[in-house]
């Protein structure tokens, strides 16, 4: 056995995260960064936390993941960051050559207090910014909230810094994109395209995170953001920003800095939250819903019918991040199958309520729980009281899928042992077809491999 | 893609490829940098500047202390519960991500799967986090029942205070049970070297010699440094086992505490990776009188010169017999495979950074199937790493390295054995080498470039002016170098795949570099109408 020491034997726990169902934020931060156009995210604090959140970001993306570091030791610890950040700035336009340096902070430089507004200002005056180069910060504590919540700081900065108001309304629509994939990210521009919508996607992955393989490098590739882009923001009509945890902090300063209305909706994961992403645009950009999308819809509940019956009543456990998972619980609740054990690392009082929104009548035995100790422990020791059909969540989870032999759906943040994720939406009516083919595959698997061989199927 | 061989860049060598490296760096970095970026000369070793500060804003390979004392040296360690004190990222990203593969018998305890922090929140910052640590401990014990704890400080422990060691001695009171901490908070040193040290420091203070276990046979044996990626540790413990050695503990692949706790019971200490662990190597002799010798079991030539040096020191005409009939078995099947892939593979070019051990030991690997090494560096090691331990009392100490303990280790009157001490004695007036290790440069060709602590920009000239057929490195690197369409092999997780240590590893090896390197993958990258001209439709479908 794998995590052999795993029973059923639920503890209290109030200070011990066992097998965490979230990290810290400066990854989010990193993340964001890495999805503007010649931007190179800056970690200030040691060298580990680059290296760690690096690390991390290739194994999910098998793609190049460029960020500097402030490199702390012990003397920037105690007599403050503020040098080893203004070298660094020196050092990465005069080496690296970025258009943009997103820098964010660390619990090492958090802790310390120092100031990244105003180093960065500092920064400024001192002349190291050079003409039409851009630095943009973010603090972004480990200490608090997760990586969910270094996403939206970081986001929340790029706005603050680049949208600037004309006073003169531009025909597009912000779609602040939430944490989603590259694949998402292009799965999103068709659909805008068939609702002959202009967005300005903020961030955009694609073409950075799933960069073609040509022989030469491109330090900075040629997707993400662009700063016209940013820049125009201040403009748009309104500002959607898909899931509240993500995108609701930018969405807000959008409309304090530059009077962008926004509307918050969830990341469009299964039927009737593209439903609502679907209408949100229509009402944003003023345009009727095509037939085409309309069909995409159709498909997605045919899928739906025609295999109902290895859906019904199977039981899963789901972990995650808020955004993502919630709309994801909603839709395995609108296919008639019961998700029972859900845990993110991610606080948020607003989890609780979806939660039981989307579960109190269809699936009251649910257990769900967020934040503190809200951990994979947890949802393993629930596994053991009473097992499942499935599991949905990240590579982690292999550990308890083999222990207990429940067949396995990767979701989320990170995947680091299968691809597909960053090339295949699980976004919109296809990606809700996509997550079926793999919850299906997942246990369809099971039966052929474990089922007694005079019912074995051929047609299933 | 660029045609490969037309390599140069018109650069005349490597010394002016170093000038072009160093034109682009501000004037303080340009003039650091020179002295870690060398032109080797192994008859006459030039000095390299390594184990000092990153320049800020650099972008290297190198972590921090914490990963190089939980993640390398205590995180193959399998009967101990690991607690990061910190918020969760720490405790998150070093969860299973080295690959140290362990093998614990039916109902022994294994924790090496699981993740333990504190999840330090704000308050905790604001208002110290001890009692937080203490009730982890408490919840640890409760729900795991270990024989022992370790407790793992992040950054901002060091900030605010919280004192980890005295919280280990009340929960050991408490609990009854083996605790200590680390103080390796991230910012402690230059790199993860410093952790190293740290991990070494504890380890040996809190856990070596704690069970004086009678003898098992007649060689015993540690292996010092071996951290079991991709199981290198069991190919090796198969081939001691084999030719009657006893292997009491290694550090740390596929290791138990218990076995720490007896690892002064052997009678002569092996070390692999000298950067992470020569320190226990060292003190360990001081205590107990214990030599240690230089081993590597990378490359099949230096899997047979250690297994003979081991044999030679216990001077036993059985042991010596039983050790030349194995490699006279597995170095026939070695050289089987050697006249198969080496018509395919002589005369590529490789570079190696990595690491404080493997740049080096990589390129014996190599040099077996005849690939030659033209440039190569270390991640994180120390001037001797390089130049060899005779550099050693010319070593400057900075205020780093001052930073870390140098524990003062004493005699242990009742446990040292004079009886290696004089052995020893013996076996050096007879030429034998104890303590030896000559460090990389030597044992590079004249002219090769040596770079300590590489970055990015002078990773993307090296390749453009070298156009090697492979890079060794990590998996930060790794994609960066294959957009090139340069294979890029991982060196610390070998790429998911492995052994590669002793003489099955190395066949596992030159099978991996055949297929990397003779792949015909990278040929495809080009679109057949590249190089067509552009044709210009009139059946095109209108918007």
């Amino acid at each position: 056995m794998l995590l052999r020491h795993t029973n059923s034997d639920i503890k209290e726990r109030k200070a011990l995260t066992v097998n965490p169902a979230k990290t810290c934020q400066p990854i989010g931060a990193m993340y964001v960064a890495l999805g503007i156009h010649g931007c190179l995210p800056h970690s200030h604090g040691s060298q580990g936390c680059c290296a760690y959140h690096r690390s991390t970001l290739t194994r999910h993306f098998k793609e190049p993941v460029m960020a500097a570091t402030s490199s702390f030791t012990e003397g920037a610890s105690v007599f403050g960051g503020q040098s080893n950040l203004m070298q660094s700035i020196d050092n990465i336009f005069a080496i690296y050559e970025p258009e943009i340096i997103a820098v964010h902070s660390t619990c090492l430089s958090e802790t310390i207090g120092d100031d990244l507004g105003q180093i960065v200002a500092k920064a400024r005056e001192d002349g190291k910014v050079p003409p039409g180069r851009h630095v943009i910060q973010a603090s972004t504590p480990s200490y608090t909230g997760s990586h969910v919540t270094g996403y939206a700081n970081m986001l929340e900065g790029v706005v603050k810094y680049f949208a600037e108001s004309a006073n003169e309304k531009i025909r597009q629509v912000n779609l602040l994109s939430g944490w989603v994939e590259p694949s998402d990210i292009r799965e999103f521009k068709r659909l805008l395209k068939l609702m002959k919508v202009s967005p300005v996607i903020l961030p955009d992955t694609s073409d950075v995170l799933d960069a073609p393989m040509t022989g030469k490098y491109d330090m900075y590739p040629k997707g993400g953001t662009t700063i016209p882009d940013m820049v125009s923001m201040g403009d748009s009509m309104v500002s959607l920003g898909l899931g509240e945890w993500g995108t609701k902090k930018a969405a807000v300063a959008l409309d304090n800095k530059c009077k962008v209305k926004f509307e918050i909706t969830d990341i469009p994961i299964g039927l009737k939250a593209t439903d609502r992403f679907i209408q949100a645009l229509s009402k944003a950009g003023l345009v009727s819903i095509p037939e085409s999308i309309t069909d995409e819809r159709g498909r997605l509940l045919d899928v739906i019918t025609d295999m109902h019956q290895y859906l019904y009543g199977k039981r899963v456990a789901v972990w995650g991040d808020p955004d993502n998972i919630i709309p994801l619980i909603e839709f395995l609740v609108d296919i008639d199958m019961k998700p029972v054990y859900i845990v993110s690392g991610t606080p948020g009082k607003r989890f609780d309520k979806r939660m039981s929104e989307i579960l109190s009548e269809r699936v009251p035995e649910a257990k769900f729980k967020n934040g503190a100790n809200a951990d994979m422990f947890l949802m393993h020791q629930w596994i053991k009281e009473e097992a499942v059909d499935l599991l949905i969540g990240n590579t982690y989870g292999k550990y308890i899928a083999r222990d207990e032999n429940i067949p396995f759906v990767r979701m989320g943040f990170p995947i680091v042992d299968r691809i597909g994720h960053s090339y295949f939406p699980t976004v919109g009516y296809l990606g809700g077809i996509r997550i079926l083919e793999k919850i299906l595959g997942a246990m369809m698997d099971k039966i052929d491999s474990t089922c007694p061989e005079e019912s074995f199927e051929l047609v299933m | 893609m660029e045609k490969k061989k037309e390599s140069g860049k018109g650069l005349s060598g490597p010394i002016a490829l170093r000038e072009e490296i160093l034109k682009k760096y501000p004037r303080k970095v340009a003039k650091k940098r020179a002295r870690s970026v060398i032109v080797n000369d192994p008859e006459a070793v030039p000095e390299i500047l390594a184990n000092v500060r990153t320049v800020p804003g650099i972008i290297t390979q190198r972590g921090c202390t914490y990963a190089g004392c939980k993640g390398v040296v205590l995180g193959p360690t399998r009967d101990i519960v690991n607690i990061t004190h910190g918020p969760i990222g720490c405790g998150f990203y070093s969860w299973l991500t080295r690959r140290n593969q362990t093998k614990p018998a039916e109902g022994e305890e294994n924790f090496m799967t699981y993740s333990f922090s504190t999840d330090m929140q704000e308050e905790n910052i604001v208002f110290g986090g001890e009692t937080r640590l203490k009730n982890a401990i408490r919840e640890a014990y409760e729900n795991f029942k270990p024989a022992a704890i370790s407790i793992f400080s992040t950054c901002p422990v060091g900030l605010i205070g919280d004192d980890i060691h005295a919280i280990a001695r009340e929960m050991k009171k408490e609990l009854g049970i083996n605790i200590f901490g680390f103080s390796c908070e991230g910012y402690r040193g230059v790199s993860q070297s410093a952790g190293h040290h740290i991990a070494n420091n504890g380890i040996f203070t809190h856990v070596v010699g704690t069970d004086d276990k009678e003898r098992l046979g007649k060689f015993q044996v540690n292996l010092l440094g071996e951290y079991n990626i991709g199981g290198d540790a069991f190919e090796i413990e198969r081939l001691f086992e084999e030719v009657g050695l006893t292997l009491i503990s290694t550090f740390s692949g596929n290791s138990t505490v218990k076995s720490f706790a007896a690892s002064h019971t052997a009678d002569l200490n092996m070390v692999m990776c000298y950067r992470s662990i020569n320190y226990i190597a060292e003190m360990m002799e001081e205590k107990y009188g214990i030599p240690w010798v230089k081993v590597n079991f990378i490359g099949a030539d230096a899997t047979a010169k250690s297994l003979r040096k081991i044999a030679e020191y216990f001077g036993d005409k059985k042991l010596s017999a039983k050790v030349e009939e194995v490699i006279a078995r597995e170095f026939g099947k070695v050289e089987k495979v050697i006249a198969e892939l080496k018509p395919k593979l002589e005369g590529k070019l490789a570079m190696m950074f990595v690491g404080g051990s493997r740049a080096h030991h990589y390129q014996e690997l190599f040099k077996e199937i005849g690939v030659n090494t033209v440039s190569a560096g270390y991640e994180f090691a120390h001037r001797d790493d390089y130049e060899g331990r005779d550099v050693l009392p010319s070593i400057k100490i900075d205020a780093d390295t001052r930073n870390i303990e140098n524990l003062n280790v004493t005699k242990d009157e009742k446990r040292y054995r004079s009886d290696l001490a004089k052995k020893k004695e013996g076996l050096e007036k007879a030429g034998y080498q104890f303590k030896n290790y000559g460090g990389m440069m030597a044992d590079m060709p004249k002219n090769s470039l040596v770079i300590d602590d590489i970055n990015h920009w002078e990773t993307e000239k090296l390749i453009e002016y070298y156009k090697p057929d492979v890079f060794c490195a990590g998996i930060k690197e790794k994609y960066v170098v294959q957009k090139y369409g340069i294979p890029l092999k991982q060196l610390h997780s070998y790429d998911y795949g492995g052994p590669y240590a002793a003489f099955e590893g190395a066949i596992n090896f030159f099978r991996e570099m055949e297929r990397m390197l003779n792949t015909r993958i990278w040929k495809l990258v080009d679109a057949p109408w590249k190089n067509e001209p552009e044709i210009v439709g009139s059946i095109t479908i209108e918007n």
